[in-house]
This record gives structure tokens, sequence and C-alpha cells, in this order.
């Protein structure tokens, strides 16, 4: 019994049963390993790859500049706002900017169907967890680094950012916005 | 050493150290104490996350959440684990406990950690949760008690293994090799030395950043060390279980190893591997690229499943070969029916075995694949994949060797064994429903740690989620009521028998 001592020699050849099971196990696995490679080469969906370190202080001014150059206007030539959050509309196929900050997320992306879009990704404070409802895409926001993802909308619609990372009293109110046009 | 110091066990014939006995007893008993304390943070927790309740303020829920998180899966596991421990090589090996005193030192290191980061938390001065990111930041002490915790846990940590070395040294233990249990156990303990080290790797740096000495502490470093005691806590929950088992096995039904070197080959892979896996936590982190992450958490992490692949049949496998060499042979199944599912310690392990082996495991390997993990990343599939492994699987293991280490070592008869006898299908049922639900509630991103998925707390961005999820929800809070009774009955049924069993 395994609460008492083995027999004097244990190390003993196994049977056929386990050894079907351990072969069955290996090809499991392998195909479960390789998987992760594959995807990273033929795969749509892959994590992030680039991120680069950037001081709080150093992306609020590259995010600030791209939202003052990219809000959109309406016909009088007054920017526009949602809930007090700009609205951005940026070159399709360039450079996005989304600031993760206790307790929301800016600006509001107007993106266009089918252009793929370099979105940067940080927070100016605590940790922060970026989620994309209703696609269930989660990211994580580090103060400190820039993570840039390559995004190309497939849907039109608007989508929900939610936090999903413990950051303070008010991290449940943290929702932000992202529209995509056709 | 005094032979006086020791008492023969009339049930299983081992010898047990007496000093031994009272630190076993005084290590389970506090256990019991906190899983008590953490289960009422439980209840809390998740009457709050059910919407149709929702019964604490944010505040409290959040300071809720991490009394429940640290209080569960640190102080009343490894209060446990350190009693296993004790158990696997004094009383395993019929030889004494190399310094008594040391242990000791140890518990009371251990209580005093504890009793700390509680207080700390509940008087909100570290609502930072069971990872505590900075640059959140909780008081001072609230890392102390944590570092206190961590080194009294180390200190338990190699009193076994000096145990062991004097057993060997004194020649009091003549075979060979060490029983499995043993083994298993010397597994687990050599994982929690490398988690320890991760753990004062990062909590000494974290105290002193909040006392101001350090100015800067770097959230991406901290959050590839913290995981290195984060997660690997969980693999050496996952260890000591997996002896847990192969003990009650042996206790319950005779259950013999189906191939020694099978099973130990299966721990060693463990030790070797299954640390470095924790890196399937920063997935979806800046920082590192995605070669590095397919190495760490792809080939790496695979060997260690390949370890629990082998546990997946040696341990149904050898109850079932000790059920049919008691006869029970008719048919495929016949020793499954005829099992001893009225003995609460085997249904409990067999729930154990039922609920680790596929909630807990396979959701565990597929999110961490990095392309799954981008849908399931602090989402509640994490939570409920945890809630399978650590309370489906470790808790109801430790709860089911509970009935045996009450009348071997308490030396009392299970109190209102009627009671006893259904504790583990009320709670393994209920923590499967419980995990199943917040998995499937989770696939539609509702998040972790969160105090209002309904309203968002007024916020004007505010959206409706499929409602389909309110369902779960629902099915989630009956769950977590079940899963609660079942785990009131434990402690009330324990208690009982400490203080009104019948003696043995």
């Amino acid at each position: 019994m395994s609460i008492y001592p083995p027999d004097k020699i244990w190390w003993k050849p196994i049977d056929r049963e386990e050894k079907i099971w351990l072969i069955l196990s290996v090809i499991w696995l392998m195909f479960t390993f390789f998987l992760m490679p594959v995807l990273h080469v033929y795969g749509k969906q892959n994590p992030p790859e680039l991120s680069y370190s950037v001081t709080a202080a150093r992306y609020e001014d590259l995010a600030n500049k791209f939202i003052q150059k990219y809000q959109v206007k309406d016909e009088q030539g007054n920017p526009v706002a949602l809930n007090g959050v700009p609205v951005v509309h940026p070159e399709p196929g360039g450079d996005a900017y989304i600031i993760a900050r206790a307790w929301s997320w800016e600006p509001v992306l107007e993106l266009e169907k089918g252009k793929t879009y370099r979105i940067h990704l940080s927070s100016l404070d605590f940790q922060h967890g970026f989620s994309l409802y209703p696609l269930n895409m989660n990211i994580v926001a580090i103060p400190g680094q820039d993570y840039i993802m390559r995004i190309k909308p497939t849907s039109s619609g608007e989508f929900s950012i939610l936090c999903n990372e413990y950051c303070g009293i008010g991290h449940h109110t943290m929702v932000g916005k992202l529209i995509v046009k056709e | 050493m005094a032979e006086q110091n020791f008492r023969t066990c009339s049930i299983t014939g081992l010898k047990v150290h007496l000093p031994v006995e009272r630190l076993i007893k005084a290590n389970t008993l506090t256990a019991l104490i906190f899983i008590a304390v953490g289960g009422a943070a439980a209840l809390l927790a998740a009457l709050t996350r059910w919407p149709a309740v929702h019964l604490l303020g944010p505040e409290w829920f959040y300071r809720i959440l991490t009394a429940h998180g640290f209080d569960m899966l640190i102080v009343w596991i490894i209060f446990f684990e350190i009693a296993a421990l004790y158990l696997g090589s004094a009383v395993l090996l019929g030889v004494r406990l190399a310094a008594p005193a040391v242990g000791w030192i140890a518990y009371i290191l251990m209580l005093g950690g504890a009793v700390l980061v509680n207080i700390m938390v509940l008087a909100g001065k570290a609502d930072v949760l069971f990872t505590s990111y900075p640059p959140l930041m909780a008081h001072p002490l609230f890392y102390l008690g944590v570092i206190l915790f961590a080194v009294g846990a180390l200190i338990g940590t190699i009193l076994f293994f000096a145990t062991l070395y004097m057993a060997r040294k004194e020649k009091t233990y003549t075979h060979e090799s060490f029983p499995l249990v043993t083994f298993g156990l010397f597994a687990a303990a050599s994982i929690s030395v490398t988690t320890l080290i991760h753990g004062a790797g990062i909590y000494i740096p974290t105290l002193l950043w909040s006392l101001g000495i350090i100015k800067n502490m770097d959230p991406s470093a901290y959050r590839l060390v913290w995981w290195g005691l984060g997660h690997s806590s969980q693999q050496l929950n996952v260890t000591a279980m997996i002896s847990i088992w192969y003990l009650v096995g042996a206790l319950s039904v005779g259950m013999k190893p189906i191939n020694e070197k099978f099973c130990r080959t299966a721990f060693v892979l463990y030790i070797l591997f299954i640390n470095v896996a924790s890196e399937h936590h920063l997935l979806v982190d800046p920082v590192f690229g995605s070669a590095h992450k397919i190495w760490n958490t792809g080939y790496i992490m695979h060997l260690a499943v390949l370890a629990s692949m082998i546990h997946a049949i040696a341990v149904p496998a050898g109850i079932e070969v000790a059920l049919r060499k008691k006869g029970y042979t008719k048919g495929l199944f016949e020793w499954f029916k005829m099992a001893p599912w009225g003995n609460p310690a085997f249904s409990a392990t067999m729930f154990s075995i039922f609920i680790f082996g596929f909630l807990a495991g396979i959701t565990g390997v597929t999110f961490g694949n990095a392309q799954i993990n981008i849908t399931a990343h602090n989402t509640w599939r994490i939570t409920g994949h945890f809630h399978a492994t650590v309370v489906g699987g470790t808790t109801l293991a430790f709860m089911g060797v509970t009935y045996y280490l009450l009348p071997l070592i308490f030396r009392r008869q299970v109190w209102a064994m009627p009671l006893a006898k259904i504790q583990p299908w009320i709670y393994g049922i209920g923590v499967a429903i419980l995990s199943s639900s917040m998995m499937l509630a989770g696939a539609y991103g509702i998040p972790r740690r969160h105090w209002d998925i309904a309203n968002f707390g007024g916020s004007p961005f505010a959206f409706a989620w499929d409602p389909t999820v309110y369902m779960w929800l629902g099915v989630f809070g009956i769950a977590a009521l079940m899963a609660v009774l079942g785990g009131i009955i434990y402690v009330v049924v324990a208690f009982g028998t400490v203080f009104f069993g019948k003696k043995v």
C-alpha cells in the first residue's frame, strides 16, 4: 500500500494498459503543443507581439497629440465627445492610442471595417485589463509598457471596453466604447 | 530518543511520535478555523456576485474578496499541508519529528502572519486583492504578514526534509525507499521551497517599496515573479492533493500503486517542470515575445501535464484493482457500484478526482493555449477553473482525509456520522456546479473581481450582456449556497468530533 514501504525492487516495467494510455497522452500533448506555434503562423487571432517600454508621461503626451489631431468634428466644426470622452477617427491603417487610467478608457475610437490598425494600449496609473465585449478579447494594460495590437475589424457596430483587472474602488465603473463603421 | 514518546496506532499499526501528533492537531485545527473564516467570506462574496442578491457595497466586496482569496488559497490549504507533511514524514515512517520545537516556531509565525494579514485586510488597509499588483499599495504590515506566513511555512517544510534525513541518519527507518505518499509529499515540499523563494523574492521588495525604501516597483517584473509564487503554490497543492488521494485510497480500500515506477516518475516530472509553467498567466502580457511564451507554457508545461495524465490513470486504476481484489469482479463496473460510497473520506476523494480531472485539469490546459487565453484571461472562466482545482480538487481531498485524521490522530470517532456521510456529496456537487457556471458565464466575457456587472456602478457607458449570462449567474448563486452548506457541515462535524466525539 502507498502508505507502507514499497518492495525492495520497485523499478519494474509498466503494463500494456499503462503504455497505451501513456502513448495516447503523449500524442494528445504533442497535438496541443504544436497547436500553439502553428496558430501563431496561420491563426487569425493571436496575442500581440510588440511592446515598448514607455513612461506614463510620454505615453500620455503621444496619446493626447493623437486625440487632438484626429478627434471627430461635427458640422459646426466642434469636437465630438461621447459622455465627455473624445471620439477619435484615426487614419485608416494608421496608429491609434488608448489610454487606460482609473477609471476610464480614452478616447472612443471610431474605426473602419476591413482596415488594419496599430492600436497602442498602456496604463497611466494602475494595472488594468482591456476586455472587448461582445468579442470577449482580453489584453493586459500595464503602466510602463506600450502594448501594440494589430487589429482588423471584421464586423461593424458598437463594442464595449471593460476593465477586468482590479484597479481600485471604482474598478467596476471603468467602461469605454469602440465604434466600427462600415 | 525515548520510546515512551511513541504510541502504536491500533488501526494502522503505525508508530506515532506524540510531539508530532500535537503539532498535526494544532495545524489541522487552525486550518479548520481559517476555512470557516474564508467560507464566511466566500458566502458574502458569492451573494454579492449573484445579481439577484448583490449584498455588499463595492468597498466591502473587494475587501472580503481579498480575505477570501488569502484565507482559502493560502492559510487553510498551507496549514493543512504542513499537517500533512508532518504526517507523511514522522508518522508514516514511524520516526521522531526532527525538532518539534522548530515546528512550533513555524506554527506561531504562520499563525501570526495569517492573523496580521486578516486584520490589515478587514481594517481596510489592504484593498489590493489576492494578487496585490503594484502600483496598488497596501499597508506595510500586510506584506509583513504574508512574509511571516511564508517564512513559517518554509520552516515547516524544512522540518519535513530534516525528519526524512534524521530517519536515515539515525537508522530509524530501515527500508530502501520511502512509501509513495511520503515520496509524493517530498515532491510537494520541493515545489514548496521554490514557490516560497519566489514569495520572498517578490514580497520583500514590495514591503520595502511600501515603506518607501525602494522607489519603483516594476509592474511587469512583479507579475513575472509573483506568478512564480501564485501559480506554483497551486501546483504544490495539486501535488499534495494527489499524495492525499494515494493516502486515502490506501486507508479506505487498501489501494496499492499499480506501478511504483510509473507513479514516482510522475512526481519527479512535477518537481522538474511544473514551476516554469507559471508564465501562462502572462500569455496576454506585454514584454514577453511569443517564442518565449510558447516555450514556457507549451513545451515545459506539457511535461507536467503528462505527469497529471499518469496519475489520472494510476489512481483510479489502483482503486479499481483494490476493489476487484475484494471480489467485486462482475462486469466492467461492479467495483465502482460496490465501492464504499458511504465512507466520507472515500466519496470526497472520488469527487476530488472527478472534479479535478474533468473540470479543472482539462480547462486549465485549454486556457494555457495562447490563442484561447485571449478569450479567457481575467474572465470568470479562470475563476471557475481554479475553483475546480483548488476547491473541488485540493480542498475536497483535504476534507476527505480529515475523516481519517479524526480517528487516527485526534483519536475520536467521527461525530454525527450521517451528516459526515452526505457532506462530500453536497460539497462536491455544489462546487462542480459552481465552477461550471462560473466558466460558462465567463465564456460570455463576465470579468472576475467585478462588483457590478449589471449596471457598472452607473457608468454612462454601461451596456447589456447577453441575457443567458444571468441564468448562469443564478445557477452560480444556488451552487454557492450548496457549497457553503457542505463547508459548514464539514467544519461542524470536525469540531464536533474534536469536542464531543467518542474516544477511540
